[in-house]
């Protein structure tokens, strides 16, 4: 991947008329999205009895992901915010309804109607603060709060994200684990740094057998399931679910104490800098009338 | 936009309670026919606001929904096919959402609800 997107501009500004009609006109990118697209159905595990559920697609641009949705005999809605997106999808007369909107902004959905979400590469677009009054942190927080609100129970969500580093995946993962979402994440081929794809299996709802997270697929496209092979090498799943053990806090309540005090005056001293004189007072925790 | 949708959207305007249903202010109403699932109508029969959807109907001018609905009446051929009607293949044109609350616009573009909130409104 040579450039990212959301390094250029905002997305309703990067995706204008122009580069949403290159994006649906290139066949090699309508090929990747289809693809992801139905992976991320796959992921989302729906009944197999033939009846079509009512699924949300957030980011649905032109609605390529839509198509393999409505393909599957679906009924969806899509969010985006770029106009000339949407545009181009109803060109294409996709089946679904569209709607823009901001995903950072919440999801104006009643609460328990959606039998469930897809999102392709689409998330990561949300640990970026565009505007002044954007916090990343928030508008994530917004975004899974309000998901988890219109899930319906024991539903799922499948986030395909090209997180830029660890730390943004620390983030989307927590604000999601915040929420109240179990799950993990699932990597296909995690060996190709080209095709390895990282898939955010989400669960809405207390964890059960349902929340498992399935197995990634491996580099010959077949799903490494026998964890007791010894294998380790082509394990292909990692997980960090919600109970993982919290980072423990170092600082007791005593505080830090005056000789670590004392130690950093005479550091700080001997730089140079102006340090008030030791006295009785040093270090002493203050009266609780404070 | 389908009135399926409209039964899903509420206002997302901060500080408002009860933002649903947003009001129809219908200036284009198109009908698109659409394949008519049995199983998908029972299945969204108990996620639809019955009565949201009468009056949404109703602003789009098509009247021929009962007032109230009973699961029993899922059986009935003549039931399913009204409510596939006004569920799936009565479109929104142009026209626009009104929040219930605050008197909001959200306005409808060729079909497509602008739900973009201003930066005050989050």
């Amino acid at each position: 991947m040579a450039s990212r997107p959301e390094l250029l501009a905002p997305p309703e500004i990067f995706y204008d008329d122009t580069e949403a009609r290159k994006y649906t006109s290139s066949s090699r990118i309508i090929d990747i999205q289809s693809k992801l697209s139905e992976r991320a159905l796959e992921l989302l595990a729906l009944p197999d009895d033939g009846i079509p559920r009512l699924l949300l697609d957030i980011g649905c641009g032109s609605g390529l992901s839509g198509e393999t949705l409505s393909e599957n005999g679906h009924v969806w809605i899509g969010l985006d915010i770029s106009q000339s997106m949407l545009n181009v999808a109803l060109e294409r007369e996709v089946e679904g309804d569209l709607l823009l909107g901001d995903m950072g902004q919440g999801l104006g959905l009643r609460s328990g109607v959606l039998d469930g979400a897809i999102s392709i590469s689409a998330v990561q677009w949300l640990c970026n603060a565009d505007k002044s009054s954007h916090e990343p942190r928030l508008r994530l927080k917004a975004f899974f709060g309000s998901l988890y609100r219109c899930l319906a129970r024991g539903a799922r969500a499948v986030f395909q994200v090209y997180p830029e580093n660890i730390a943004q995946r620390e983030l989307i993962l927590s604000s999601a684990m915040r929420a109240g979402f179990a799950g993990g994440v699932v990597v296909d081929y995690p060996h190709s740094s080209k095709s390895r794809k990282e898939y955010l299996v989400l669960t809405c709802g207390p964890p059960s057998l349902s929340t498992s997270v399935p197995n990634g697929k491996g580099e010959d496209g077949e799903n490494s399931t026998d964890e007791s092979s010894g294998d380790e090498e082509n394990q292909t799943v990692s997980i960090s679910d919600r109970h993982r053990p919290r980072k423990k806090q170092k600082v007791n309540k005593k505080g830090k104490g005056r000789e670590w005090v004392m130690k950093k005056k005479e550091q700080m001293r001997k730089k140079g800098n102006v340090v008030p004189p030791d006295s009785k007072y040093t270090a002493r925790k203050r009266k609780s009338r404070f | 936009m389908r009135l399926l949708t409209h039964n899903m959207l509420s206002c997302n305007v901060k500080g408002v309670t009860n933002g649903f249903p947003l009001i129809i202010q219908a200036d284009k109403v198109l009908e698109k026919p659409a394949e008519l699932n049995h199983d998908f109508l029972r299945n969204m029969f108990y996620k639809v606001d019955w009565k949201a959807l009468v009056d949404a109907a109703k602003s789009m001018g098509y009247s021929e929904l009962p007032e109230s609905a009973e699961a029993s009446m899922l059986e009935s051929l003549d039931f399913l096919n009204r409510f596939h009607h006004a569920l799936m293949e009565l479109h929104l044109e142009e026209g626009a959402l009104i929040c219930p609350e605050t008197g909001r616009k959200f306005p409808v573009d060729k079909g497509i609800p602008n739900m973009l909130l201003h930066e005050d409104e989050v």
